[in-house]
């Protein structure tokens, strides 16, 4: 939409000047002038007897100038996070029923692998690597892309739902006054309204919204690492990889990174075992978890927990299942003495096969368990680890 | 029963419940299995101002009297006797000072012992003077400036923990019991030491240590009312602290009958919940009476004090030696209606028993006690007004 | 040092009603808890306060009702708190949230640090307090497990990630959200709770923190629910019977199948 005043028909009578509800017209050189402000509403046009000013109202959709699927592709210490694949793999599906382009971005330094990203389907990467990214301060992360996607607009952004995703994406999102949805669980293309729809569990999981960001772009979504799969990576994909300069005067961090200190009580790493097994407040005391890492061991298993024994602190927090604690999505989950609460199921019921061993019968664990047993786990799990154990000739 | 509690005094009972059940109860095994001082729950006790209660307001106390007092000790108890013990104690330490302190040692003492900041302790009992408190030994000798103590005092509650003591001692020899005075004596203290830590049968999470004093010099100024005042100083500390006493034996006896009722609904004999045994029936159904009857006269006595009543011995030695004798038959029936898993560790009526018969004994044993209320009565010619 | 702590109340997960009409949530007649991530960041601005002397401000936008949350964490040691509500302001998604929320401390003005619970129970976004610094232009850190120490306008905290630990500085004033294991909530006190009764708590509406109503509720959310659904749980799974030893041998054979 455009104001235009044709100088010729102008007369500079000035009618135009106080009915304007925004002030913005004024007279220079004896013709009417529309400053910035301009709020299209039309009552200069009203008011004008020599039809000077004109009002072009062109039909513009919502979302116009805005296109293509964006990755946020999360990487750390130059290692892309498996979110980032998995979520390439689910953005290319929703670039294909747009019929757009995928385009990741990746931040950091020393990035190693980036051209895998093309490979599991991103059409273009916008690359920054740069020493002062090293930190990952999330200052420098928000303004860089802030950058890019008011350079490129595009009209969908979906990034993981972690720790550094969940803290600076809003960030982007509120300084761009566009609509963000944490923890999708399902995200599709609307056929009538080519929008994004967004699904996510409420309420710990009882209820499921769908959500849409109509007016406001770009649509943006976060989305827990292991909910989406990642797919197939093919070598032959081609692709670009765009490199992105960033003057350093012009993004600045505010916080600094002091230092950093990693958790190495983790043998395994959950997030990325294929086969977990968890113990729950049926363990009744922390010695307990002994027959848990027990069959771990033998299964070369991680060791995971529902969050009464982490509340308890009968084990650590790195170890903990849940809403609160890490999502995970591995071939085997084995839950022992977990009674299945919402929030527990909301960060492993995608897993492929589900056992659950428990005494009560009732456990909602049994709802989206595959195998079950109602039994003493205190019976059932050391005497399924020696039968492990035996089989696999280990004494 | 409705008692007719005050706003503020509801209020403090339903924090000092919630502190009970949601911070004492999921703690008290343990602290009873190790022996270990409640410092945790105690900050907790002082964060809800529970200290305040009992210090009047111009000390930043909440000016309350002995029967909020009383309900909160025996909210806490109801979950562990040794916590609510420590704080009941505190109490203890702190009247010598309430009811005898100058308005100097009060402005001192008063505001920090109400923020719950420094416990404090009574130190009276000595390895010769349990029940015969006048035979106490430590001595006070003045020089100067000073007092200079010298002694040992026994199976003292809060012992090492506590900053704040207040100490009987012996300032004239000639005089007897009368010859006895009270001081504030404070923790680091040169020459104030304490002994071993005493191994329980209950109260396992309670300090009780030996105070030792060996030329330890305190300023003249530490001195509380009179020398020679001590024995009056002692008489009406204790009567203050003795519904405190016989609100814990309450508390902890409510909760001894609360886990038995419970059980005995669960617990399945013969094809039927043991509570429908008419035997066991009649054992709750006594356990409940006189766990009333003693919170009646509990309440009643505190209620007393409360009115300004001047003397008070003989309702507080009743309500004393009532409350604490039910306590001990109650916690004792209650490991009963358990039966053999009553007996185990695993179940907490055990321990109820075990800390329900150090309430008999202290405080004035329940036999001294009935002297007490047999002299009273005999005095007033057993008339009532 | 003023600090400001943002807390909302939220329903008590069992009884869930949805207004078919706004796809919202129905919050009267629901019994109200303040949310218990806000609990930890209640406790820790009392601690500073405690530590380092000053004011504890407590706001939350929420419908009349929310009142109750307010006199909760007066109770459990906050000096005031201010009731943000006001028609416009229903139905806001997060940006609306942080937007009304950014013109009350505005409005505030004086302040260091502004704390934050790390999500709700009921939106779970976590969005908020990311979105509010932003509003606020000021500096923001999440998941802080610690605050290690305030001196000379900079805070230094640690901070909570997937892989372990990040030591953080930055300046103030700053918004921070926190986890559960920064600290133990106290109880409420005595004298709290008594304060707590009596105390006069301000109720802002849009006009008084000087709110753009199309920037507020349903008009200012740039997300809208498009449908509520309650996830069906079809699934049959195969429970073992028999002895222990028939149970555990039957689910030994479907594991060697899968590992």
């Amino acid at each position: 939409m455009t104001i235009q005043i044709d100088p010729d028909k102008c007369t500079g009578c000035g009618s135009c000047v106080p009915v304007c509800p925004f002030s913005v017209m004024d007279l220079v050189n004896d013709k009417a002038r529309v400053k910035e402000g301009c709020n299209l509403c039309g009552a200069c046009v009203d008011a004008c007897t020599f039809d000077a000013i004109k009002i072009e109202k062109a039909e513009q959709k919502v979302g116009e100038g805005y296109r293509g699927v964006w990755v946020f592709a999360e990487q750390r210490d130059g290692k892309l996070k498996s979110v980032a694949y998995e979520l390439v793999s689910e953005g290319r599906k929703l670039a294909d029923k747009l019929g757009t382009e995928l385009s990741a971005v990746c931040l950091g330094h020393n990035i190693k692998d980036v051209e895998q990203l093309i490979c599991y389907g991103a059409d273009k990467v916008y690359l920054a690597d740069d020493p002062a990214l090293s930190d990952h301060q999330e200052d420098l992360y928000t303004g860089l892309l802030l950058d890019l996607i008011r350079k490129h607009r595009p009209e969908i952004l979906i990034a993981g739902a972690t720790a550094m995703g969940r803290s600076f994406i809003p960030r982007v999102a509120a300084l761009l006054y566009t609509g963000l949805t944490a923890d999708c669980t399902g995200l599709d293309i609307d056929p009538e309204t080519k929008l994004l729809l967004q699904t996510r569990p409420t309420f710990g999981g009882n209820v499921m919204a769908t959500i849409m960001c109509q007016a406001k772009r770009p649509q943006m979504s976060t989305v827990r690492p292991h909910v989406f799969k990642r797919g197939t990576p093919h070598k032959e994909r081609k692709g670009q990889i765009i490199k992105v300069d960033f003057k350093k005067e012009a993004i600045t961090s505010r916080t600094k990174l002091l230092r950093f200190i990693e958790d190495l009580s983790e043998k395994v790493k959950l997030d990325e075992a294929e086969i977990i097994v968890s113990g729950g407040r049926g363990l009744g005391k922390p010695d307990n978890f002994q027959i848990i890492k027990a069959l771990a061991e033998v299964l070369g298993a991680a060791v995971g927990s529902s969050r009464p024994p982490v509340d308890e602190g009968w084990i650590s927090y790195s170890h903990q299942v849940g809403q609160t604690g890490k999502t995970v999505c591995p071939k085997l989950y084995i839950a022992c003495g977990i009674s299945g609460s919402v929030q527990h199921i909301a960060g492993m019921g995608t897993s492929e096969c589900i056992i659950a061993i428990n005494e009560d019968s009732n456990a909602p664990i049994f709802q989206v368990a595959t195998y079950g047993i109602v039994g003493d786990l205190f019976k059932v799990v050391p005497m399924l680890t020696e039968k492990l154990k035996r089989s696999r000739g280990i004494v | 029963m409705e008692y007719f509690l005050t706003e503020q005094q509801k209020l403090i009972k339903s924090i000092a419940r919630r502190i009970a059940e949601e911070r004492i109860l999921p703690a008290r095994a343990e602290l009873d299995e190790k022996e270990q001082f409640p410092w945790e729950l105690i900050k907790d006790i002082a964060n809800a101002d529970l200290f305040r209660i009992f210090i009047p307001e111009q000390y930043e106390g909440m000016g309350e009297g002995s029967f909020a007092l009383c309900i909160a000790v025996e909210e806490l108890s109801r979950a562990c006797a040794g916590v609510a013990l420590t704080y009941a104690a505190d109490a203890l330490g702190a009247f010598p000072i309430l009811l005898y302190a100058s308005e100097k040692q009060k402005q001192q003492y008063l505001p920090v012992i109400a923020s719950g900041a420094r416990l404090t302790a009574f130190g009276l009992t000595e390895s010769s003077a349990g029940s015969d408190a006048g035979n106490i030994k430590t001595t006070a000798k003045r020089d100067g400036n000073e007092y200079v103590l010298n002694g040992t005092k026994q199976f003292i509650t809060n012992g090492g923990e506590a900053e704040i003591y207040t100490v009987i001692a012996i300032t004239d020899p000639t005089k007897g019991a009368r010859g006895a005075s009270a001081f504030i004596v404070e923790k680091d203290t040169p020459g104030f030491t304490f002994g071993k830590k005493e191994k329980k049968l209950g109260i396992r999470c309670s300090a009780t240590r030996e105070l030792v004093f060996h030329n330890c010099r305190i300023p003249k100024e530490n001195l509380l009312s009179k020398e020679g005042m001590g024995f009056i100083v002692t008489m009406k500390t204790l009567d203050s602290s003795r519904p405190g006493v016989g609100a814990l034996a309450i508390g902890l006896a409510q909760g001894a009958l609360e886990a038995a009722v419970a059980y005995s609904r669960q617990r399945v004999q013969f094809g039927h919940p043991v509570s429908s045994i008419q035997a066991v029936q009649h054992m709750l159904a006594n356990m409940a009476m006189e766990l009333e009857a003693a919170r009646a006269l509990v309440y009643a006595t505190a209620k007393t004090i409360d009115s300004g009543a001047k003397s008070f011995t003989e309702e507080g030695a009743m309500a004393k030696v009532f409350a604490t004798d039910m306590a001990m038959k109650v916690t004792t029936d209650a490991v009963q209606v358990f039966g053999g898993a009553g007996y185990m560790r695993d179940y907490p009526v055990e321990k109820m028993m075990r800390d329900a018969k150090i309430n008999q004994i202290y405080e004035g044993t329940n036999q001294v006690l009935r002297n007490v209320i047999a002299l009273e009565l005999l005095r007033r010619k057993g008339l009532r007004g | 040092m003023n600090i400001v702590v943002c807390i909302k109340q939220v329903p008590g997960t069992t009884e869930i009603k949805i207004d078919p009409k706004t796809n919202t949530l129905v919050r009267e007649g629901v019994k109200s808890i303040v949310n218990p991530f806000d609990t930890y960041a209640l406790e820790e601005g009392v601690r500073l306060k405690e530590r380092y002397g000053g004011k504890v401000t407590v706001i939350t936008m929420g419908p009349p009702q929310a009142e109750e949350a307010l006199r909760e964490t007066i109770s459990l040691g906050a000096d005031e708190a201010i009731l943000l509500s006001d028609r416009a302001f229903a139905g806001s998604d997060t940006w609306a949230t942080s937007y009304v929320l950014s013109k009350a401390v505005t409005k505030i003005a004086q302040y260091e640090i502004v704390i934050c619970g790390r999500q709700t129970l009921d939106g779970d976004t976590g969005q908020v307090g990311p979105e509010l610094a932003e509003m606020l232009k000021i500096p923001f850190i999440s998941y802080v497990s610690k605050i290690e120490e305030i001196k000379d306008k900079h805070i230094r905290v640690q901070r909570m990630i997937e892989e372990g630990h990040e030591e953080i500085e930055t300046t103030l004033p700053a918004v921070i959200t926190v986890v559960k294991e920064i600290n133990v909530p106290r109880l409420p006190s005595l004298r709290g709770s008594m304060k707590s009764k009596t105390a006069k708590i301000p109720v802002w509406n849009a006009a008084e923190i000087g709110a753009e109503t199309d920037k507020a509720g349903i008009p200012g959310s740039p997300t809208r629910v498009v449908k509520i659904f309650f996830p069906k749980r079809e699934h049959k799974s195969e429970i073992f019977q028999g002895t222990v030893e028939e149970q555990v041998a039957k689910l030994a054979q479907r594991l060697e199948k899968i590992v």
